[in-house]
């Protein structure tokens, strides 16, 4: 008999707040989580705004513990709060019969910010010479100020692995503990491999999810010169629209989700509430270009088919589909024609709509707060909105529940998150049986 | 649940500072040549480690279809690494990849279906190219020569190629190396540092196991040859500042006067199979793996646990995973940081396992002859381990003749030693972080 893994607690941190029902209030109503971006000064960027996570302390959530993670990143933060959130809803504290080595950490989690002062002052001095011209870079004078004025904690914190680390101290998690980072697919992958984890018998309990801030001025760079942001600086609330005609490009986000993943038997013993069951999991590569998704969506399809293999279900079963729904031109007309062919005759009932319409996109962390509103649709029996649509595209002809939650019983819901590179992982929950 | 399929290894592919290809790697092992000397991509002189383990030269094109030599221009040397990797794995694993088939080295259709061909492939935080970004980041100065975030946000950034941050994603290894060779399977990146590898083959391991893929390339690359790589570590006070004028001797693993790691790049990707569809085949069985571990320090995210702890559990798992005991293993892969710290715990660890046993074990560094280069070292590990035990000979292990007294470790000295090999573990673990994992190698037998 395989082992099942369902779902027992979950927690994020997000542009619209901090705690899971509020949060998910706000996204009911169709609130954006969208302002001027406050964290840099990004006021001549292309991009000025972005979906910024606000008020945050991280002591509001571990209490004095915080102190002993003095210096850890914003990712780490994140990331660490969420967990906190998620381990008491799955009711975890009190639990005595946990077995630490069982209980394992698989994160996607983003590289930690660069620290940018004192980096572009290194680079600066490396590029001067004696008369102080601008030269080539000479790595001596770089060094000078690099050894200088980098600082070695938050050189370590740039480490993908760090937020993982965090969160294993913190919560004493000594079984498998490991970070992947396939962009924009991450955290669904993480997701994915840890219940493949559970399911093989390598752990009880995995700490699974994501946590990822690009709000930093390399982060915003390396967007922008991809064209990848939307630029609507004057009306940023109303700037993430996903499957919209109008749509010129993501809103970057940041945040992090984390679920708890368990054995179902595990659970029960410790008579835990399974708030759902990971069941399916699906990841490939379009192995085609760098730069560009496959046309006819290749890899996307090959994952959520993979995803509904795995779980046993088919499109008829699936309550709703999280999309990807970057609001790029060309994710969201290719993720629609891969739901097309996925879904078939399906296709134009299934409710689809993207939560990035709200809060932004992820990246790293995407997936997993998107897979916990998939939860939270099949407990409560409602769909999130796509908000700022008002242009049907024709090469996005589907149902995106447009603007307004929509009331409507959800017994399985799938999750999309395709990353750079043509990395696509999908997820299926479903209501516990 | 459908029985467990059997994985074996089938390729080999690293790139090293001793010699990139299997054979040329193996060879520099057994004559016990050192890849670390003072570094010569950049200046280094104002940095406090001067010396690291650099690849001899190599092109690009000699491991690519031509009609993808345009996308050389958004590959960071990371990327490289795991590209050149990639193609000795499959050429060595006598797969008849797109890649070897578009390079004319084989009659198509590829021998292998893309659909069931996976990638794990593991990565490090990939460092800017800092001529490049300096020089950019310059042209947004003001007037006191300092750095102007509106000039740089108005102008500046426009100096950086367009698909400039395409170059410094970590999943880019995956992505080439699954266009390259069209892998169109379940894929994954790993960011664990120095476990990256070890918990890349063991998640294609169980990838193949479950029936996911028939063939996975897997591994990791890393290069620590730039000046921020360089920097980081030795900001911690990790990296060996003393031996600038002695490179040979700079990486000491377990050594009595061990005083640092020394920055490296490489890389290993190799091939795992399900065993019916090598067989199907007739490829080469270099050996099976036959158990995975994972662990992690719950004591300190910036300290090993001195007790060893994480290290030790991921060792114990992998041999339950296999269902061996410790009186099967005949070799041990000890990772070696170099480090005061790191090396104690390690010690710890391994003496906690095998105890006396230890004595009868051969065992086996790399460090001393490559330094580290974070995210590829374990394959590189995992590959020498592999060879050891198909070809019953253990290589020597550089600069390890003067042992830490707590040390037990019988390491080749000299000659390398013809010795059976039943058996081998693993071990790679993140020098900062708390990831730890353990590969079990079997011989393969019918």
């Amino acid at each position: 008999m395989e082992r099942r893994v369902v779902i027992t607690g979950m927690g994020w941190v997000t542009p619209l707040g901090h705690d899971l029902d509020s949060v998910w209030r706000r996204m009911l109503a169709g609130e954006s989580g969208a302002g001027p971006t406050k964290l840099f000064d990004a006021t001549a960027f292309p991009t000025s705004f972005s979906a910024q996570v606000k008020d945050f302390e991280l002591a509001d959530f571990l209490g004095d513990s915080a102190a002993a993670h003095d210096g850890a990143s914003r990712n780490s933060r994140f990331a660490l709060a969420a967990c906190a959130m998620a381990w008491c809803d799955a009711a975890l504290p009190a639990c005595t019969a946990l077995d630490p080595t069982r209980v394992g950490v698989y994160l996607g989690g983003g590289e930690g910010p660069l620290d940018f002062q004192p980096f572009a002052a290194a680079a600066l001095a490396g590029c001067r010479n004696e008369q102080g011209e601008t030269s080539p870079l000479n790595t001596v004078r770089w060094a000078e100020t690099a050894l200088q004025r980098l600082t070695a904690v938050n050189e370590l914190e740039q480490d993908p692995n760090m937020a993982g680390s965090h969160i294993a101290v913190h919560f004493n998690a000594q079984g498998p503990n490991i970070n992947t980072l396939t962009a924009c697919a991450a955290s669904t992958q993480a997701i994915g491999e840890a219940m493949r984890l559970i399911r093989y018998g390598d752990a009880e309990v995995m700490i699974a999810g994501g946590t990822h801030s690009m709000i930093h001025p390399l982060g915003v760079t390396g967007f922008n010169r991809l064209t990848a942001l939307s630029t609507r600086n004057d009306t940023c609330l109303t700037a993430s629209r996903p499957f919209d005609r109008s749509r010129d490009g993501f809103v970057l986000g940041e945040g992090s989700g984390i679920l708890i993943l368990e054995e179902v038997e595990h659970a029960r013993r410790r008579g835990a509430r399974a708030l759902a069951e990971v069941v399916g999991f699906g990841s490939t590569a379009d192995a085609f270009r760098i730069t560009d998704i496959h046309e006819e969506g290749r890899g996307a399809i090959a994952a959520m088919k993979a995803a509904l293999d795995s779980a046993g279900m088919t499109p008829a079963q699936i309550g709703y589909v999280s999309a990807h729904g970057t609001g790029t031109e060309e994710n969201d007309k290719i993720e629609t024609l891969a739901i097309r062919r996925v879904f078939g005759d399906f296709a134009k009932s299934v409710p689809i709509s993207s939560v990035k319409s709200m809060i932004g996109h992820l990246i790293a962390a995407a997936g997993a707060v998107e897979l916990i509103t998939c939860v939270l649709a099949i407990r409560d029996g409602v769909v999130p909105p796509t908000i700022n649509y008002n242009l049907p595209d024709p090469n996005c002809d589907l149902d995106y529940v447009p603007n307004q939650a929509r009331r409507q019983p959800v017994r399985a819901a799938l999750s999309n998150s395709f990353g750079f590179g043509g990395q696509n992982d999908t997820l299926v929950v479903r209501a516990v049986l | 649940m459908a029985a467990k399929r059997r994985v074996v290894i089938t390729g080999l592919g690293v790139a090293t500072p001793i010699g990139i290809g299997m054979d040329s790697f193996w060879e520099g092992l057994l004559q016990q040549r050192c890849g670390i000397r003072r570094v010569e991509a950049f200046d280094p002189s104002g940095l406090p480690c001067q010396v690291a383990g650099e690849l001899p030269p190599f092109q690009l094109g000699d491991f690519i279809p031509k009609s993808y030599r345009k996308s050389v221009k958004v590959m960071s040397r990371d990327i490289t690494l795991a590209v050149v990797c990639a193609y000795h794995a499959v050429v060595d694993a006598g797969l008849n990849t797109k890649c070897i088939v578009e390079r004319g080295e084989a009659p198509g259709p590829p021998s292998v279906d893309s659909t069931r061909f996976g990638a794990n492939i593991g990565a490090g935080l990939v460092c800017a190219d800092l001529n490049e970004l300096a020089g950019a980041l310059t042209t947004a100065a003001d007037e006191q020569g300092r750095f102007d975030l509106r000039r740089w946000g108005a102008e500046g950034m426009n100096n950086l190629t367009p698909l400039w941050l395409l170059k410094f994603l970590p999943n880019m290894l995956a992505c080439h190396v699954t266009i390259v060779h069209d892998a169109q399977a379940p894929s994954n990146t790993i960011t664990c540092s120095e476990a990256s590898s070890h918990l890349a083959i063991g998640e294609a391991f169980r990838t193949i196991a479950r029936g996911d893929a028939d063939v996975c390339i897997c591994g990791g690359a890393e290069s620590k040859i730039n000046p921020m790589a360089m920097t980081r570590p030795a900001l911690w006070g990790r990296l060996n500042t003393r031996d600038n004028e002695a490179p040979q001797r700079a990486s000491r693993p377990f050594a009595a006067d061990r005083s640092g790691m020394v920055p490296s790049e490489g890389g290993g990707l190799v091939i795992l199979e399900a065993l019916d569809h090598a067989r199907t085949r007739k490829a080469r069985i270099y050996a099976e793996v036959a158990g995975f571990g994972a662990g992690s320090n719950a004591v300190s995210w910036s300290s090993p646990d001195p007790k060893g702890r994480w290290l030790t559990l991921a060792l114990q798992k992998a041999l339950a995973d296999a269902g061996s005991t410790t009186e099967q293993i005949d070799l041990i892969a000890a990772f070696g940081a170099a480090t005061p710290e790191h090396d104690s715990a390690e010690i710890t660890a391994w003496n906690g396992l095998l105890g006396s046993r230890l004595h009868q074990v051969s065992a086996l560094t790399t460090r001393g002859a490559l330094g580290h280069n974070g995210a590829g070292s374990g394959a590189i590990d995992f590959a020498a381990t592999v060879m050891a035990l198909y070809r019953n000979t253990i290589p020597p292990s550089l600069n390890t003749s003067n042992p830490d007294p707590a040390s037990r470790f019988r390491f080749v000295q000299g000659d390398p030693q013809d010795a059976p090999v039943r058996q081998a573990l693993s071990l790679g673990y993140a020098l900062a972080g708390g990831q730890s994992a353990a590969l079990l190698i079997k011989k393969f037998g019918e």
